[in-house]
């Protein structure tokens, strides 16, 4: 009889952990040393070993929960996300004196939220899960509550965040509204069954929702948002946004408008091919005048959503294989840089300008090499996983015969080059002025650092397992 | 299973670098660092050199292949062979690591460790490019080769470095992209016509592209490789590159890497897309005589000994490209010779150049005079590798002209004849460069400088002994380059029959 709820036990150890995180922080007495964090870890693990459970099962709990490997894919991606954001977070909490409790809590909660969204078959839960996601990550955004930027960036985030549920929900009003229900495979099937031409209202409906999503996917126009925010919060939580909620996002993107609108894309698609191209554009064009680190990230993020757009236009089996495996390759690297950038603030300053790179070859130098190798995977540098990831995406454009979408992708990612090596002419062409100088890197987030540049490596030259994996995956919902 | 020699070529390098990492104590263990780098470095080339060995001239089959499945679900193998175009091209890069290593022992002093490590792993990256018969591993290491090169110029140049490897990473990188698309696009059309995906170049050589197709798949490829060349309008990032890279990069940049561009064209763009090859060959053919005599009248007046190199290689290479668009026994034979030769000559002018810079700190022409009463041991050597660079008879440079001039002149006279202007004009500014640099009056500067120490006898004799051995015994290497090519000629005319035949 449990397997009747089977498909929610990863989302429920998380949420274990998390309300175990924040029990431990209501109930200690105050000064008493608690490692909340790695209850944290507990929980991922939980949820791994669920999840490896589960694989090939297609669980279903409640009707609306389910876990066929497309969300397993992305829960693992996301349990990935989960373990690096605890490791590279612990300096900062610590440092910083965040409240342990509130911030792991929200971390993990928010990650439940993400689980659940990838694993949403019903626009409502869908709706659910990317509010409980959404409100963690606004308050972790301003967790640093004595820093100006940090609360705007996370008023700004949280505003434009509201706004884009409201378009959400109108979309799934008005879906609702045409064809009665908010489950994903009645709605595909009646759309499916209609021989006409759509209706006005259906264009509406699948207008509003693709809005709603492109701002959690941070796409442009609807990317405003993402600098400000990225660049306010604690590097350790940006790389866990900019990872995490990018997962979740496409996860539930790809099944809505890829199994449910499915019948309508021939509408949809230049609307998207449109997005995509402007979003590669405008984030790599505009990345490369950033003289903020985390800014410059901020845009190559918008940018890598726009490859990630790309996979999703061409709408073939590659493309939707590409868009999971991009998805880990992106989070590995991702976290990984934003590891570097936490790791490298201090006290009194976030050394967060390019300019403040400058020798740390010299003085860190393995530091400065694990970030030359994400810089250089974020910009498609073989033997690396951006590279095997970027050609992936593309393979799937040339296969769909999106030819110029493929084009932009490629001609931006030079572009994309350019800033990423900046940092790395700082980094070991220029002499620095000062030296950093930094406290011994934490054990968790030494590790955490060599497990994602193993993995970047790992899956640049031997990308071959896992794209199996992301290709048996995507057979299970389309 | 045999022994995998053509893996080890690539690994090897690899493993040395990881070797280095684990010296510690840089300062200390300099000279371990160095030695241990330069043994390795050796070791490959006695591989190379054991291959050359064990290759069957008489074959035109990649030899010594090695295939395991890579990314099996798109049909990507790790698949490496030598024929005989590459074959020398291998033993060439064999050759010239040690001695970059070697020009580096006195002028580099800083990070010694992670220079070591550059090298090889540059080398590895070269091996791969010339190793690779399919297209995706051939551009996984093309871009890959990029990393290393890019931090030698920008770690271990001279002032204007920075800018210099931006540059030419993104020069090169601007041109490569197109490159892969038009890779995948191959991939996706053989998927098309029923037979999976696939990168195997044997099996693309099969495939039956569409005449609008290798229109835009040739042109991809051809700006990759002409950046690469660097072909004439898109040479600019050269002389940036060259000038400020240090000399172990300037003689990797010019010995090796610019042989890449026309070996992509010879081995992938021509007989991949025949058709289309035999429509633009006219146009690259122009594009090369533009850079053969514009390249020759630039370096003439450049004050700088290094930049007059660099532009002598636009004019060389223009003649490689010339045999290449030539598409005829001799034109494509000469074509491969000349890109031995030019790594050869041009490796030992910028090894001088080095030389002559760490001992003078200047690179300027008019600082110099008078070296040959000197230093009369380095300028015998400096004379020779002129004389080669120019083309005399008896030298390793006539050969590779003379032989493209030929194929030139079988396929269109006036290439020919433009052509040999630049003969002329090259030996205008090679002597007019030595006669200013080694005769006239000494300054008191120049009157100190020392002669060939032992370090630089080692790297200047290998260097002119294959200047003279492939003047005197050209067949010696042409030998196991005939068959290959006799079947890349057959591969190209059956793409492209009309067209060939006209010509």
């Amino acid at each position: 009889m449990f397997s009747a709820f089977s498909a929610v036990v990863p989302m429920a150890c998380v949420t274990a952990a998390a309300i175990a995180a924040m029990t431990a922080e209501a109930f200690r007495s105050p000064g008493e040393q608690m490692p909340i964090g790695p209850l944290g870890y507990i929980g991922l693990l939980g949820a791994a070993i669920s999840t490896c459970l589960l694989w090939d099962r297609n669980a279903v709990s409640f009707g609306v929960v389910v876990a066929d490997n497309f969300s397993l894919f992305v829960t693992g991606v996301l349990i990935i996300v989960g373990v690096l954001s605890l490791a590279f977070s612990a300096p900062t909490v610590e440092r910083e004196q965040l409240p342990a409790g509130e911030y792991y809590a929200l971390m993990l909660f928010s990650l439940a939220g993400m689980i659940l969204m990838a694993m949403a078959s019903d626009l409502l839960v869908i709706f659910l899960a990317l509010e409980v996601l959404s409100l963690g990550v606004y308050v972790l955004t301003g967790i640093r509550r004595d820093s100006p930027a940090a609360t705007e960036a996370a008023f700004k985030y949280f505003l434009l965040g509201a706004f884009s549920s409201a378009f959400f929900l109108y979309g799934i009003a008005f879906t609702y509204g045409m064809t009665g229900s908010t489950r994903l495979d009645r709605i595909g099937s009646l759309m499916a069954a209609q021989s006409m031409a759509p209706t006005p209202m259906q264009l509406l409906a699948v207008g509003l929702l693709l809005v709603g999503f492109a701002f959690k996917v941070s796409a442009v126009p609807f990317h405003m948002w993402t600098p400000d925010a990225y660049e306010g919060a604690p590097p350790a939580v940006t790389g866990f946004m900019s990872t995490g909620v990018k997962a979740a996002a496409f996860a539930a993107f790809v099944r809505v408008f890829l199994s449910a609108f499915e019948p309508l894309q021939s509408d949809w698609s230049p609307v998207l091919w449109a997005v995509a191209a402007a979003t590669m554009i405008v984030g790599t064009v505009v990345g490369v005048v950033q003289s903020s680190v985390k800014r410059m990230l901020a845009y190559s993020s918008i940018a890598h959503g726009g490859y990630l757009l790309v996979a999703l236009v061409s709408a073939n089996d590659v493309g939707k294989g590409a868009i999971l495996f991009y998805l880990l390759t992106y989070a590995v690297t991702n976290l990984g840089a934003f590891g570097v950038i936490g790791l490298l603030e201090t006290g009194d300053r976030p050394n967060d300008q390019v300019r403040d790179y400058a020798g740390l070859w010299n003085d860190h130098p393995r530091l400065a090499i694990a970030m030359t190798l994400f810089l250089l995977s974020l910009g498609g540098f073989p033997p690396l996983g951006g590279f095997i990831a970027k050609w992936y995406v593309f393979t799937a454009a040339m296969q769909a015969g999106y030819t110029w979408l493929a084009i932009i992708g490629v001609l931006t990612s030079v572009v994309s080059v350019f800033f990423y090596l900046r940092i790395i002419v700082m980094m070991y062409m220029t002499p620095s002025m000062s030296p950093l100088q930094l406290p011994p890197v934490p054990k968790a987030a030494a590790i955490g650092l060599v497990a994602s540049v193993a993995l970047v490596v790992y899956l640049g030259i031997l990308p071959s397992r896992v794209l199996d994996w992301a290709v048996a995956s995507i057979g299970t919902i389309f | 299973m045999p022994f995998p020699i053509l893996t080890s070529l690539v690994a090897v390098p690899v493993a040395g670098a990881l070797l280095l990492f684990f010296v510690r104590d840089e300062e200390q263990n300099e000279g371990l660092i160095r030695n241990i780098a330069l043994v390795v470095s050796l070791l490959v080339f006695g591989e190379t050199i054991l291959l050359w060995s064990r290759f069957d001239p008489g074959s035109a089959e990649f030899q010594f292949v090695e295939r395991y499945g890579w990314i099996p679900a798109f049909g990507i193998d790790y698949a490496i062979g030598v024929d005989g175009i590459s074959l020398l091209l291998v033993v060439l890069t064999g050759f010239l690591t040690p001695i970059a290593l070697l020009s580096s022992w006195e002028s580099v002093h800083k990070k010694t460790r992670a220079f070591c490590m550059v090298m090889l792993l540059l080398e590895s990256a070269m091996f791969g490019v010339f190793l690779s018969i399919d297209l995706f591993l051939f551009y996984v290491f093309w871009d890959a080769m990029l990393i290393p090169m890019y931090f030698l110029i920008g770690i271990w140049g001279y002032d204007r470095r920075i800018y210099a490897a931006v540059k030419f990473i993104l020069y090169t990188m601007a041109g490569s992209v197109l490159m892969l698309l038009a890779i995948l696009g191959l991939a996706v059309l053989h998927n098309q016509v029923g037979g999976g995906y696939s990168f195997d170049l044997l099996a693309l050589y099969e495939l039956e592209i569409p005449a609008h197709l290798q229109f835009w798949f040739f042109l991809a490829f051809a700006l990759a490789f002409a950046v690469k060349v660097p072909l004439f309008p898109f040479h600019t990032w050269l002389p940036d590159a060259h000038v400020e890279a240090p000399t172990a990069g300037s003689i990797i940049l010019a010995g090796v890497l610019l042989k890449m561009g026309t070996y992509g064209l010879v081995r992938f763009a021509f007989p991949l897309f025949p058709l289309a090859a035999a429509y633009f060959a006219p146009y690259l053919a122009l594009l090369a005589l533009i850079g053969i005599i514009y390249g020759a009248l630039v370096a003439m007046v450049q004050p700088d000994l290094k930049k007059l190199v660099a532009y002598s290689s636009v004019s060389h290479l223009g003649f490689v490209v010339l045999g290449i668009a030539a598409m005829n026994t001799q034109g494509v034979q000469g074509a491969v010779y000349q890109m031995l030769n030019h790594g050869v000559s041009t490796g030992g002018l910028f090894l001088i150049v080095g030389m002559l810079s760490d001992r003078r700190h200047t690179r300027q022409i008019a600082d110099f005079g008078g070296l040959k009463a000197v230093t009369p041991r380095l300028v015998a050597a400096f004379l020779i590798v002129t004389l080669s660079s120019i083309g005399l008879p008896g030298l390793n440079g006539f050969v590779g002209e003379f032989l493209i001039l030929l194929g030139a002149f079988a396929w269109d006279p006036r290439y020919a004849a433009f052509a040999t202007s630049g003969v002329i004009l090259s030996a205008v500014y090679m002597l007019w460069m030595f006669q200013r640099v080694n005769y006239g009056p000494v300054s008191a500067t120049n009157a100190a400088l020392a002669d060939l120490r032992p370090r630089e006898w080692v790297m200047l004799v290998p260097i002119i002994a294959m200047v003279i051995l492939m003047g005197v015994l050209p067949n010696l290497f042409l030998r196991p380059m005939g068959p290959s090519i006799e079947r890349l000629l057959e591969q190209v005319r059956r793409g492209a029959p009309i067209e060939v035949q006209a010509n």
